[in-house]
């Protein structure tokens, strides 16, 4: 089984930390993950920077052009990743835009995935009916699950499309808005919580953006089974490089 | 056969809407009502009255004796330089600002490079007495103060993007934040037809006014509707798209793209997308672009602000690949030189990025007989420093 859907049995709620790859230094991918992993991070989502990172707010724009100065890029990330499971084996997923994988070659991605031990995607630009249309036959050929984005501006409807397509979890935006800490949540996120909550969908719900610390987690995963937390690391990855990963995760829960 | 956008916004295999979830409903309610607006009767008569009192439309077409007689054949501009603010860009503006009206919405963003699209906002956002917001890169805003200070006379408020090369890529990647971040009372005046579907179809149906007056008053002074070419400088490519519109599906007329090549094509410094592109996905759209092995966005260069794009729109990348339109690269010098040419032989003062369509004529020779219209798409006020300095005036 996919290691994503076999963590999302577990009963508790779970935490996702992501980062950009190629930040602070070049050569941290590896043991950023390592120590996620073992500070008890439930899985981690390992960005792929891009030029032009359209849903991301500043801190993660930031941390993309820096990792792309320091050389970073596709074919290296995935030669740093190339032994990551003799020593992690929690859930790992890509995250990027697509061009850099559409260059890449989407069919040559999956399988380079598929030969690290990469468990899922997560593309915010590429939608979900050219998923469907195109691609959805090879994530499946190389055992890729496919993360999609909700928001609170996100119809019913759609929602429940997305759901029906989805396996795995479901990537719920706490706000409209790109990624970055906010000052917390407030009613009108709660009532979006209680709304897709009420909704009873196949997939359990993920929530990201806008969560930095145990308060927005515990907010984030009041009705929701897990949250991402990816600025407020980053922001810690400035201050102090690779130092630190455990004191970060434990204050979160 | 047509070359037209289809349902889903693909021009062949180019365009769509490849953006994330957050842009989705934004997207959809204008790509679910943009079409049903602008055939309301009431939308087209303000649309047509404002082209008309407003903007100073119908824009000449004028039969350039002198250009003419140089190149040995019939050459007509299509002056948009003469529309108010400057270029051709207001004719999208107004269409937009309709559009956002129409839609309930009390709030503009735009992105601006060398900030003719931004003070075209700014202009109907005050015609309007809309609240706008243009965003720009701190690079730009560094080097076209005459147009920032434009912007701020009209009332709008000029946010200086500040992420990756900070030029106009960046100022696009930051409108498209705020319209994430503001989903719900914002419109986002795209300046070109470029972005997600539906911006290409909608920019250029406001644009293929310029072909619609093209015809008539082609077939006022030469007796036809047709031209046997179209020429029209690309960046993003709105200018081009709208002297193309109505000539698309008609093959007789030959359709000439022209590019910048900046200090060369193969220079390292160059926005020649058709040469130097390929297929991948800018700012929504699937299209050709300047970019890495690795995809990630290049900078382009070229000493025309208004081409300086590393995409072109997902018509014009149909238009190459099909072999439907013919592309043509300018260099900075070339494209200078027909500017001086045109002051000198027309005493007309042209934007650089119309100066680039102007400077075909040396190497690309037509029959005398040959009506060829090219559209003059913006007026040179603008690029006095540049060609101040160019030129050592």
């Amino acid at each position: 089984m996919n290691r994503i859907k076999q963590k999302l049995q577990e009963d508790r709620k779970l935490l996702s930390i992501y980062f950009t790859a190629g930040y602070p230094q070049l050569n941290d991918t590896v043991q950023i993950i390592q120590d996620l992993e073992k500070s008890g991070v439930d899985f981690i989502e390992v960005g792929l920077p891009f030029s032009d990172p359209l849903a991301d707010g500043p801190t993660i724009q930031e941390s993309s052009t820096a990792a792309l100065k320091n050389g970073m890029h596709t074919e290296l990330l995935f030669e740093q990743l190339k032994d990551i499971r003799k020593t992690v084996s929690i859930p790992l997923i890509l995250m990027g835009y697509f061009n850099p994988v559409l260059q890449y070659g989407v069919e040559k991605f999956c399988q380079k995935c598929q030969d690290i031990g990469i468990d899922g995607l997560i593309l915010p630009d590429l939608p979900l009916d050219v998923y469907q249309d195109e691609y959805q036959s090879i994530f499946k050929k190389y055992g890729l699950i496919n993360i999609f984005l909700i928001t609170p501006q996100t119809s019913e409807e759609r929602v429940r499309a997305i759901d029906e397509a989805s396996e795995g979890f479901i990537y719920m935006v706490s706000s409209a808005s790109t990624t970055g800490a906010k000052e917390g949540f407030g009613e009108e996120q709660a009532a979006y919580f209680d709304r897709i909550a009420n909704l009873n969908l196949n997939n359990p719900q993920i929530v990201g953006f806008g969560i930095s610390n145990a308060q927005t987690f515990q907010q984030a995963t009041e009705k929701a089974k897990g949250a991402i937390i990816g600025s407020a690391f980053i922001k810690h990855l400035t201050q102090n490089g690779v130092n630190g990963i455990s004191d970060f995760v434990n204050q979160i829960r | 056969m047509t070359y037209h956008a289809d349902e889903k916004g693909y021009y062949g295999e180019f365009g769509g809407a490849f953006i994330p979830e957050m842009l989705y409903p934004n997207c959809e309610e204008l790509r679910q009502n943009y079409l049903q607006i602008m055939a309301e009767p009431s939308f087209q008569e303000e649309f047509h009255q404002l082209l008309k009192d407003y903007v100073g439309r119908p824009t000449p077409l004028y039969f350039a004796k002198r250009l003419s007689e140089k190149y040995k054949t019939k050459i007509y501009l299509k002056r948009e330089d003469l529309c108010h603010t400057g270029a051709h860009k207001v004719n999208n503006t107004i269409g937009q600002i309709l559009m956002a009206k129409k839609l309930g919405k009390n709030r503009i963003i735009a992105e601006t490079g060398a900030g003719q699209h931004g003070v075209a906002t700014a202009t109907v956002c005050a015609l309007m007495g809309i609240e706008c917001v243009v965003y720009m890169g701190e690079i730009d805003i560094a080097r076209q103060a005459p147009n920032v200070a434009r912007m701020k006379m009209l009332g709008a408020e000029v946010r200086p993007a500040k992420s990756g090369s900070k030029t106009l890529k960046d100022a696009t990647n930051e409108a498209i934040r705020d319209w994430i971040n503001n989903p719900v009372d914002t419109h986002y005046i795209i300046g070109s037809v470029v972005g997600p579907h539906p911006y290409p179809d909608m920019v250029a149906r406001f644009q293929s006014v310029i072909s619609e007056e093209i015809k008539s008053q082609l077939k006022e002074k030469e007796g036809r509707e047709n031209p046997d070419y179209v020429v029209a400088c690309v960046g993003g490519g709105s200018n081009a798209a709208g002297a193309y519109y109505h000539f698309l599906d008609t093959p007789e007329v030959g359709i000439i793209a022209v590019e910048a090549a900046g200090k060369g094509i193969h220079s390292g410094e160059s926005a020649a997308t058709s040469v130097l592109g390929k297929v991948g996905i800018i700012h929504g759209s699937k299209t050709l672009l300047m970019q890495t092995q690795d995809g990630q966005i290049t900078e382009p260069y070229s000493i025309s602000a208004g081409l300086d794009y590393p995409g072109v729109g997902p018509l014009h990348a149909h238009l190459y690949k099909s072999g439907r339109g013919e592309f043509i690269s300018i260099t900075d010098d070339d494209a200078m030189t027909a500017g001086l040419g045109l002051c000198q032989l027309e005493g007309i003062i042209p934007a650089i990025e119309s100066s680039h369509a102007l400077a075909i004529f040396e190497n690309r020779k037509f029959k005398e007989d040959d009506v060829v219209v090219v559209n003059l798409s913006g007026r040179g006020d603008k690029d006095l420093q540049n060609y101040i300095d160019y030129f050592k005036l």
